[in-house]
């Protein structure tokens, strides 16, 4: 009996039986424990520098205090709601860090610490989720697509801007993050199929954390990889170790290289795992069991890193712990920042649905702006029986 | 400037750069002018578009070699290059969507869907993505998609060839809705979507295609967002839009041999609406019928009847009628002419709104 026959509960409560699932050939520069894997990837040299993996290792710190402080203070009501990439740190750093400046980013709703780690002012990336506006940052300056939600949509997009681009002659590239249930989306496929068909500078970055809400992706599809489905589409697909953030640069690198030569499309998998639940409202022990997920905390892929640099010497206690100082000050900003109450302005609801307002829609604000001063006056009037 | 032939998987073409329009105004010619359909004058609006704006794109399935089932992009990939105008796999989200990628780096891309209800796999990205974006963005990011529908019925198509989707377009907030009925306004008014810094859907009716109007193009019409009184008339309003303008217009004749003169109001613009026209028409005439091949039930001529109940309570003289498709997936051709609103059915309305 293969893995692939087992029933559908089999691997629930048996933590080695799902990961050997998973592990099978995703390509590592680490192993677990953080040190160069025998006949794994050879990172370019500049990849293994001690100056940028220690920026690297920054990233991934500060990705995991942005999501550390972002669950908390969901937790405290400051957010409207959080789906945290605990976990999928290295996802989060190399797609921010591997892309240059004129180069477009298209993340979904999980992929925020992405924004923090891309430059995006934490307060502007966390707008949707604290639920003040859709989209905080300006994307134009960001190059930074908003986050979006309704899954895979987003994938024709990026085709799309990586199209205009290659027929404007611009050397740029379009990044597409993807979570692993959004590949059984028909945008998906229709995305990768045009991707493949125009030949367009665009790579697709799947963050298969093995979940989408409380669905395995055995209930997904019957691939044993999502990075096969490349071939389908023409365009090179590769499986990689998505908690190892060297693999995942190095290949995020070699993709985006040939996306930017005129190569086309890369269909990359990075195999993860969201530790936490889907979002703060969710009750991921419905689904899953604990052993799973304590077996992915040993894979975590910042201690992975941080191993890799104490053993190389490129790393000690003092530099990590004044690492970490940056990263609670991060947070501490943060905190400060989101914890007040957000500015809203009703007249942005009709600011911008038309470049100019349609007479309906300007009736429609004059009724709601003469409700709020009729509002404001009340609230100026003497009030009785309150301190 | 050199123009590409490439499809765009080949090599670069070159940067968009927006450059003035060159509308000439319509020259005074010792020869009247030929006659031109309705789909001739779209195919000219694209390529005298394409000709000003090195930023207009136009692709779709069987758009370049072909020219379109409907032949409306006839001769565009020929003349500007198959990096203007080219041919996508067939995939509708990903058609739309790819132009709303290619319209945030700046292309103005228009799009044809080839026929109605082929277009409903681009629902979500027009729903959730184009009428969205500039919103979501604080204006950061507008969208200025133009997509193409073939609609409506009366060619004897067999099923899904025929459906009317303006009402779910319409519902929607943030996208414009237009439909011509006449030469000009195809022509004025997709040179105006194309223009426009907003989402455009153009609805065009197919039926009308081969209509032909004695015209020299370029012309111009009236802006986005304005109705035309086609046949002014003092007893009752009948307001239509594509396909059923010929018919509403064709009524007002034959209510004529009734003693009934009728005034005839060519929407064009379903978004944005346009109150100002609609309410003083029957401000004058206190009489209101609404003529449209789609579903009645929830259909657009709800929201007419609403909106001039709403406004012209006090002035109506009897309840505001509607001449619509039935409340039935459309059905085949043989049996299309019971389903289409017909001069008879407007002209028996006209007698119970007369009546009242
Ligand atoms: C089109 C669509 N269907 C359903 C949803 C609801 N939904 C939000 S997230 C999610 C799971 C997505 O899983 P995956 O793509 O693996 O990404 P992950 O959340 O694991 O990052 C679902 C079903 C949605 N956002 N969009
Ligand atoms: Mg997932």
């Amino acid at each position: 009996m293969t893995l692939l026959d087992l029933p559908l509960a089999a691997t629930r409560g048996n933590p080695a039986a799902a990961a050997s699932y998973w592990d099978t050939d995703p390509l590592r520069y680490l192993d677990e424990h953080g040190a160069p894997v025998e006949g794994g990837l050879r990172p370019a040299p500049e990849m293994l520098a001690a100056d940028r993996l220690l920026a690297v290792y920054r990233s991934l710190r500060l990705a995991r205090a942005f999501d550390t402080e972002a669950t908390a203070l969901v937790m405290q009501g400051h957010l409207a709601v959080y789906p945290s990439s605990r976990g999928q740190e290295a996802c989060q750093a190399a797609a921010a860090l591997c892309l240059q400046p004129q180069d477009w980013l298209f993340p979904t709703y999980r992929d925020t610490a992405a924004l923090a780690v891309r430059g995006i002012d934490p307060v502007e990336a966390l707008t949707l989720l604290r639920g003040s506006w859709h989209c905080g940052y300006d994307p134009k300056r960001w190059r930074t697509a908003p986050q979006c939600t309704p899954l895979a949509t987003q994938a024709p997009h990026a085709v799309g801007l990586a199209l205009a681009a290659k027929m404007a002659g611009d050397p740029v590239v379009a990044l597409c993050l993807l979570g692993d249930g959004a590949t059984s989306e028909g945008d998906f496929h229709e995305a990768c199929n045009s991707a493949g068909v125009y030949q367009a500078p665009v790579v697709f970055l799947v963050q298969n954390n093995q979940y989408a809400i409380s669905v395995p992706l055995r209930k997904q599809t019957r691939a044993l990889s999502l990075a096969g489905k490349g071939a389908g589409y023409g365009m090179p697909g590769v499986r990689v170790d998505g908690n190892d953030v060297i693999a995942l640069m190095h290949v995020l690198d070699e993709a985006l290289e040939r996306a930017r030569a005129g190569g086309g499309p890369t269909l990359i998998e990075a195999v993860t795992y969201r530790i936490r639940p889907h979002t703060n409202a969710d009750d991921a022990a419905r689904y899953r069991d604990q052993g799973e997920v304590e077996l992915w905390l040993s894979r975590d892929p910042v201690d992975r890193l941080a191993r890799y640099l104490t053993a190389t010497g490129r790393l000690d206690a003092g530099l990590d712990a004044a690492i970490g100082e940056e990263g609670a000050k991060y947070a501490a900003a943060m905190r400060e920042r989101l914890a007040e109450e957000p500015h809203v302005d009703p007249g942005d609801m009709f600011e911008h649905v038309f470049a100019g307002p349609t007479p309906q829609l300007r009736a429609q604000r004059a009724m709601v702006e003469a409700e709020i001063a009729a509002q404001s006056a009340d609230s100026s009037a003497p009030t009785h029986g309150e301190a | 400037m050199s123009v590409a032939t490439a499809h765009p998987a080949a090599a670069p073409a070159r940067p968009p750069a927006s450059s003035a329009r060159r509308d000439g105004a319509a020259q005074a010619g010792p020869t009247p002018p030929a006659a031109v359909t309705l789909a001739k004058a779209l195919n000219q609006a694209l390529a005298d578009a394409m000709a000003a704006d090195e930023r207009v794109v136009v692709f779709g399935e069987d758009v370049a070699e072909l020219g379109g089932v409907f032949r409306v992009t006839d001769g565009l990939a020929a003349r500007f290059g198959e990096s203007r105008c080219f041919d996508t796999p067939l995939a509708e989200a990903s058609i739309l969507g790819t132009a709303i990628g290619m319209a945030m780096y700046g292309y103005r891309p228009v799009v044809e869907m080839q026929f109605d209800a082929f277009a409903y796999p681009a629902f979500e990205q027009l729903v959730s993505h184009l009428a969205k974006m500039r919103n979501r963005t604080r204006g950061a990011l507008p969208t200025p998609v133009v997509i193409r529908i073939p609609y409506g019925g009366g060619i004897g198509g067999v099923e899904h060839h025929s459906d009317s989707s303006e009402g779910y377009i319409a519902h929607t907030p943030g996208v414009h809705v237009l439909t011509p009925a006449s030469v000009e306004d195809a022509y004025w008014l997709l040179r105006s979507a194309i223009a426009s810094p907003d989402p455009v859907v153009f609805f065009e009716p197919k039926r009308l295609y081969w209509s032909k109007s004695r015209v020299r193009l370029p012309v111009t019409t009236g802006p986005i967002g304005t109705a035309a009184v086609r046949r002014p008339g003092r007893d009752l309003t009948l307001i239509a839009y594509g396909q059923s303008v010929p018919i509403a217009l064709e009524s007002a004749e034959h209510a004529r041999g009734f003693g009934y003169d009728l005034e005839v109001l060519d929407l064009r613009s379903l978004v944005p609406f346009d109150d100002a026209t609609v309410m003083a028409s029957v401000e004058r005439t206190g009489r209101a019928i609404v003529v449209h091949e789609a579903a009645g039930f929830a259909g657009f001529g709800a929201e007419i009847a609403a909106r001039v109940s709403e406004r012209c309570f006090y002035r109506l003289e009897a309840p505001v009628l509607r001449v619509t498709g039935l409340d039935i997936p459309y059905p085949p051709p043989k049996l299309e002419h019971w389903h289409l609103p017909s001069v008879d059915r407007v002209l028996d309305a006209v007698e119970r709104a007369m009546a009242a």
